[in-house]
């Protein structure tokens, strides 16, 4: 148990435990006004943020230990995204606008007359919450059981991770698909039977977040810490000197793209009741990048590092985007530089060399892969 | 026949260069045989071609007379008992010299078996022996990238004994050795083979002669000679292919 959560670890969850608490008590029980109150949107927000750390975690896992620099993984998360966003429109029942007892809005407005078969069971909560990790893990083990056993790695693997998630975004807008095309899926209502304007379901939603949150990092630090998560470091290293030592090293890239693409997919399905709306938008490359930049920046290979980054990269984002939203762009770009050639090791490695030269005057250099 | 190890008729060309031509080689059980040859003789192409990296375009690769080697990638083949140790030490720079140590072990490979694996006492101890045997217990919990060029090679030779491979392929192991490492390097071999088959590729004719072991000469990719050291280094179409040109 020590050696599962270390000190990183531990700090990082005593931190999200104390948010977790604290943030909900400045909402409910503050009065607005007094310094110490979180507005609700701040705690959707921040709910927001939690989420994008989340699915930082899940690239880290492949790209940080088995060194898969996966260019897609926005695709995993929004199909997450949708899987809980099917649900909540299937929630809605006949409030919509047109009325129809179990047809959403966009498919009476589309002529449909019955409901689309992959939208069966979407009705059931516990259906929803199966499918939003579901159909991220098996499509990342089908598409990782061409590519891996086919040995494409590097920068092949990247392109065509890239290329799933653009086709998967073509794919969507077409309202053919049944998936409420470029608008996608929003208006929703409520989740079990909590109104989703209510403050305490926000709250709720926020606590569930951090509790995911904590879930994936315990998750991803159990894998990596396991002779199977020194496997992924060694084909991350030296993949094919792993090979002649017996290991199989497509399973092992399939086991984690698939648990990774997984966590990205609970990401996304918490995410969408928060924000209110998931749309194709979700499955743009541009988005995929940005989920390596919040990696990089963070700390690559420590997960922690991979959540600071996101909260940093993010919270960067949406102060920018408010104040000067033609720099954002200039700012992301001009961070990935600044990282990948000034702080290889992150944001993470920079505070532990700092606090690690504090305690011994005279530190090692460790050199860490290039990818 | 007996033979553990058993090569016939096999060619391989990349893009019209004939690496391997027509290659014929028997290995028996417990056998040290050393492949000597000039570059491009076609001795790395024949350890990819019995460790399953590289597929012949025609022959006969047969493990124990039954197993067709040319049909297995190369985890089957590490799986069945055939270790390799390659020229370039290639050791995992990140983790520390004893997990370098322990991904060796010969253990369950598969994905869940390791993911819920617990190191035993007999394993710990097995690792430590093998650290001690190659003098590398000081540097147990450093990475491995901090190792030189010549512990790299004893880290890369224990981890192959880790193994417990039945038939070790060793590409130039005194590469980067002092000539006191070599000739240990040397006895080392020696006493493997026995219980186990181990063929040396080497280039080091003092280390060859350490050895004291069958010599196989390979040159255009086929066998020119095979007999002792003596023997072969007698022959003058062996002298032409070393010193001619």
């Amino acid at each position: 148990m020590r050696r599962l959560i270390d000190l990183r670890l531990g700090i990082c969850l005593g931190v999200l435990f104390l948010v977790t608490v604290l943030v909900p008590v400045g909402n409910l029980m503050m009065q607005p006004g007094s310094g110490a109150h979180v507005p609700t949107h701040i705690v959707s927000l921040l709910g927001k943020y939690l989420c994008y750390a989340l699915l930082a975690v899940a690239l880290d896992l492949v790209w940080g230990y088995a060194g898969i620099l996966s260019l897609g993984h926005g695709a995993f998360f929004a199909l997450g995204g949708y899987a809980m966003g099917m649900h909540l429109t299937r929630e809605i029942g006949p409030r919509g606008v047109y009325g129809h007892p179990v047809l959403p809005d966009f498919m009476v407005f589309l002529n449909y007359t019955e409901l689309p078969w992959f939208w069966w069971g979407f009705d059931m909560f516990w259906f929803a919450l199966l499918m939003t990790m579901l159909v991220p893990g098996a499509l990342a083990f089908v598409f990782g059981w061409f590519a891996f056993r086919s040995r494409v790695t590097g920068v092949y693997l990247s392109i065509i991770t890239q290329a799933l998630t653009y086709a998967l975004m073509l794919a969507f807008f077409r309202n053919e698909m049944g998936m409420g095309g470029e608008t996608g899926l929003t208006d929703f209502r409520d989740v079990l039977g909590h109104s989703l304007s209510a403050r305490e379901t926000r709250v709720g939603l926020f606590v569930l977040t951090c509790l995911a949150l904590a879930f994936g990092l315990i998750v991803g630090r159990a894998i990596t810490l396991s002779k199977a998560g020194k496997v992924l470091v060694a084909v991350r290293d030296a993949e094919s000197r792993t090979r002649f030592l017996g290991y199989r090293v497509d399973s092992y890239k399939l086991f984690v793209f698939t648990v990774s693409a997984m966590l990205a997919g609970l990401a996304g399905a918490l995410y969408v009741p928060q924000v209110g709306i998931i749309n194709p938008g979700e499955f743009s490359p541009a988005n995929s990048i940005e989920i390596v930049v919040w990696v990089a920046l963070g700390g690559r290979g420590t997960l922690v590092g991979a959540a600071i980054g996101a909260i940093i990269v993010v919270a960067l984002k949406s102060w920018l985007t408010a104040n000067y939203p033609d720099v954002w762009l200039f700012v992301l770009g001009g961070l990935f530089i600044l990282v990948t050639i000034a702080m290889p090791r992150g944001v993470l490695g920079v505070v532990e060399g700092a606090l690690a030269r504090l305690r011994r005057p005279a530190p090692r250099p460790r050199e860490e892969p290039a990818e | 026949m007996t033979a553990q190890l058993y090569l016939d008729g096999v060619n391989r060309s990349f893009d019209g260069f004939k690496a391997i031509n027509n290659l014929s080689l028997a290995v028996e059980p417990g056998e040290l045989r050393a492949v000597i040859g000039p570059n491009g003789a076609g001795k790395t192409t024949m350890m990819d071609i019995i460790t399953g990296k590289t597929r012949p375009d025609s022959g006969e690769v047969l493990w124990n007379m039954t197993t067709d080697l040319t049909r297995l990638d190369e985890a089957d083949v590490a799986r069945l008992g055939i270790g390799r140790k390659f020229q370039k030490p290639t050791v995992f720079e990140t983790h520390t010299v004893e997990d370098n140590i322990r991904l060796a072990l010969k253990s369950p490979r598969g994905v869940f078996a390791t993911l819920f694996h617990r190191s035993s006492k007999a394993e710990e101890a097995r690792v430590a022996a093998l650290l001690d045997q190659v003098r590398l217990g000081a540097q147990a919990d450093a990475p491995a990238a901090d190792l030189s060029h010549g512990q790299k090679q004893w880290l890369e030779i224990a981890m192959l004994l880790a193994q417990e491979p039945e038939l070790l392929l060793v590409d130039e192991p005194a590469a980067g050795m002092t000539d006191a490492e070599t000739m240990e390097t040397a006895k080392l071999l020696r006493s493997i083979a026995g219980t186990r088959t181990v063929i040396v590729v080497e280039h080091d004719m003092e280390f060859v002669r350490a050895l004291d072991c069958r010599v196989t000469v390979l040159h255009q990719g086929s066998v020119l000679a095979e007999g002792s050291l003596e023997s072969v280094s007698a022959r003058p179409d062996v002298i032409e292919v070393y010193l001619g040109r």
